[in-house]
């Protein structure tokens, strides 16, 4: 049976030109799939968005949907676009639901598995698949309400569980780490499900303030983008010095040129600690190095990270919404992730804050907004972490404050300096 | 009685090394090095000696399930069936074998996917959902990055940049694009419109008045009916009242306009990470293809590939020359909203008698 295609003018002259066309995409599903469902909700869609177009305005409406025994994962989209009557201007695309999958860490798949999905995606849903969604999540974008438990069933038989939505403990990222990166100073795949995994009660059921986000990147290139984003960023790096191939230095002057060297490694290293000898080999004072990775990102071959290899740990970042942008703060300079009483000790910490986070968050409050109103001092207490010089840029500069637990507080430091 | 409902299994977050290609899971943990033979071709050395090239494409994305199989079709043909998806939506295929690099290559470019994203390109950009699926878009978000791609292209493709540049395009104020070099993101500029009706019954009254950042919002009544009132002159159309209470209605065919923010950058590197900065706003919400957004942005790129060193990411470009130059290399208008005033301003004010001259 042939359709009756919307005409779509506006979003058609998304079509042409060198960058793959996502309309182009939902025109295939309406003219090119052998199922006629799919093509009447691709043809719907695309009916809607031409709308939204020709008016500058969203015409989705959220709701409450979720799949047994979970109360999250599930975004509901029900058109507003009605006729006078109440019936759906574009009724085959009225429900228009995404549902959340959690990827596996580093987005790596066989086409076998992506197979899978898809077959699945064709069964139940729109056949828009998105991959992947900001926060990390696998999007099945587009079916109706009746269709969210069989797919969901069906996903779920083979591996696939559904994100977080809501105010929960969400879906989690990773970068390509030490899959395929020299940068690499964390197993991150390994962290990313040890912490998503232990928070699956917390992700499938919103009960907390607000969203909770973990994003972990194996060095301080951070291409999760954790301390912008992630409530807890996990962050690789290393202790000792930083590994420095002498000979490939030398051939690196020598293909570069000295002025390029010191134009751009030398003097871009943001606390001088680098310097170029008269031989053309590399000095390095690994005391004020801060690990910020641009000397190793430009000479990948000569300089690598130390030995002695873990996470630095940032709480609190987040976008704009309420009180405006924060960037996650250090909570934790160092730690070493090698054995399992390390990964416990990491799992806890973040039971500690998701805890402390769901007891004093104010509802709608994110973590760093938390922190901010509160006082990292008081946050720190309250989860039972020592404070740290490393965790500030500076010590306070106004006297407005009371400080008559001075002596007891200096005398604390004292001690656990002696404590080492 | 049906049969009674299956509880869930909560697998949570499966285990990446089953789908993961075999030279990454040899190497796992094991790399030496990488250098970029050419734009869109990573090769990767392992301290085993073992190589392997990436080859980034394009992608829309939202993926239609024919154009998915298509992909899954050539990571078959050339990739031993592995691919892998990155931050920033590119696709990413893996050869072990170097002479199937050009093969696979032209195959993609045949397909329609430009290859590139790799080094000192502009690369994807990184965007929300739009009106495709969103419930409070003030504009599209697929639709500004593909038309705003078809228009860099040039730069995908080669990495003739300073520095990486990465793009971001946000489609409410909540700015779920996240900080770029350059964001494009929606900017309100009038107060939400009340339907009063409808107030009483779709909203959480007093979760929509917490919402507010600046406390505009308060309880009232109307007609008889129990609704919010908004002072519209501490407003501050940020569109937060919006998502709790649908009939605060904050989108506007005419008067929600795009901004474009310079400067965010999230990598460590060199300089801490930066949040992006305010440069130009007033930009009409112009669907299909956003031709004035286009023209912002290829100006602020041109006069960053044109000034800036080597390594320099576009906010480093900006605190080196200095704002004053960087408003008048990209011609671009400096008003008093580019003066913060939010919690913390002063800290974004000059406090010094540094003055480029």
């Amino acid at each position: 049976m042939a359709i009756d295609k919307h005409d779509t003018p506006m979003i058609d002259q998304l079509v042409p030109g060198p960058w793959p066309s996502f309309i182009k995409g939902i025109q295939r599903l309406r003219d090119e799939h052998p199922s006629e469902r799919i093509n009447g909700m691709a043809n719907d869609l695309l009916g809607q968005l031409e709308t939204s177009y020709e008016t500058r305005k969203g015409y989705w409406k959220g709701g409450t949907i979720s799949i047994f025994g979970y109360g999250g994962g599930i975004i509901p989209r029900f058109t507003e676009l009605k006729n006078e009557d109440g019936e759906s201007r574009f009724p085959e695309a009225q429900e228009f639901h995404t549902m959340r999958i959690q990827p596996p860490g580093g987005f790596h798949y066989t086409t076998d598995v992506l197979r899978t999905i898809i077959d699945l995606d064709e069964k139940y849903g729109s056949g828009m698949i998105c991959m992947h969604g900001q926060t990390g999540n696998l999007m099945l974008v587009g079916m109706d309400s009746d269709a969210i438990q069989p797919l969901f069933d069906e996903m779920n038989a083979i591996g696939w569980d559904l994100g977080g939505a809501g105010p929960c403990v969400r879906t989690g990222m990773s970068c390509v780490g030490a899959a395929r990166c020299e940068h690499s100073n964390a197993d991150e795949m390994k962290i990313n499900r040890v912490l998503l995994n232990n928070f699956q009660d917390d992700m499938h059921r919103p009960a907390l303030p607000y969203k909770f986000k973990f994003k972990v990147s194996g060095c301080a290139n951070d291409c999760t983008n954790s301390i912008q984003r992630a409530d807890m960023a996990i962050i690789g790096t290393w202790r000792d010095d930083m590994k420095v191939d002498q000979d490939e230095v030398k051939a690196y002057v020598e293909k570069k040129g000295r002025k390029y060297v010191i134009d751009n490694v030398i003097s871009r290293c943001p606390t001088n600690s680098l310097s170029l000898n008269d031989d053309d080999t590399l000095e390095v004072n690994n005391k004020d190095c801060v690990r910020c990775m641009h000397c190793i990102n430009v000479m990948t071959k000569a300089l690598s990270a130390g030995d002695d290899k873990g996470v630095t740990i940032l709480i609190g970042g987040k976008r704009t919404l309420k009180i405006g942008d924060l960037f996650g703060t250090v909570l934790i300079p160092f730690m070493r992730l090698d054995t399992d009483e390390d990964y416990e000790k990491l799992v806890e910490l973040a039971e500690e804050c998701i805890d402390f986070f769901a007891e004093n968050a104010l509802e709608h409050e994110r973590t760093g907004e938390m922190i901010e109103r509160i006082g990292l001092a008081n946050f720190l207490e309250g989860i039972g972490v020592e404070i740290d010089p490393h965790m500030i840029n500076h010590p306070r500069t106004s006297s407005y404050v009371r400080m008559d637990g001075w002596d007891e507080e200096a005398a604390k430091w004292k001690e656990s300096k002696a404590a080492g | 009685m049906s049969d009674a409902p299956v509880m869930p299994i909560e697998s949570g977050t499966p285990d990446s090394f089953q789908y993961m290609h075999p030279t990454l899971r040899k190497n796992y943990g094991q790399w030496a090095y990488h250098d970029r033979p050419r734009p869109g071709v990573l090769h990767h050395v392992s301290k085993f000696g073992d190589e392997i090239w990436t080859v980034k494409s394009a992608s829309p994305r939202q993926l239609d399930i024919i154009t998915l199989r298509e992909i899954c079709d050539i990571a078959d043909e050339f990739c031993k069936g592995y691919l892998r998806f990155t931050m920033r939506g590119n696709i990413e295929y893996m050869v072990t074998d170097e002479s199937l690099l050009e093969p696979l290559i032209k195959r993609l470019n045949d397909a329609g996917y430009p290859i590139g994203g790799t080094g000192n390109s502009v690369t994807m950009i990184s965007h929300t959902q739009g009106w495709l699926h969103c419930d409070i878009p003030g504009t599209d978000a697929s639709g500004v990055v593909k038309s705003l791609m078809d228009e860099l292209i040039d730069e995908f493709v080669v990495e003739e940049m300073p520095n990486r540049v990465h793009i971001t395009t946000s489609c409410c104020q909540i700015n779920c694009g996240g900080q770029g070099d350059i964001a494009i993101n929606i900017q309100h500029t009038k107060p939400p419109k009340i339907n009063h009706d409808l107030v009483g019954n779709a909203c959480e009254r007093p979760s929509v008045v917490a919402r507010c950042p600046v406390a505009a919002i308060r309880p009232a009544v109307v007609n008889g009916k129990p609704t919010l009132e908004v002072d519209e002159k501490k407003c501050i159309c940020c569109g937060a009242c919006f998502p709790p209470c649908p009939p605060m209605q904050i989108n506007d065919p005419e008067h929600s306009k795009l901004a474009v923010w310079v400067g965010g950058k999230h990598s460590n590197a060199r300089s801490k990470p930066m949040f992006h900065k305010l440069v130009a706003a007033g930009l009409p919400n112009n669907a299909p293809r956003w031709p004035e957004v286009a023209e912002v942005v290829k100006k602020i790129l041109q006069a960053y590939k044109e000034n800036a060193n080597d390594y320099e990411r576009m906010g480093e470009w900006v605190e080196r020359i200095g704002w004053q130059r960087f408003f008048d290399l990209t011609g671009l208008p400096f008003t008093k909203y580019h003066i913060d005033n939010w919690r913390g301003s002063r800290n974004s004010l000059n406090q010094s008698a540094h003055i480029r001259f």
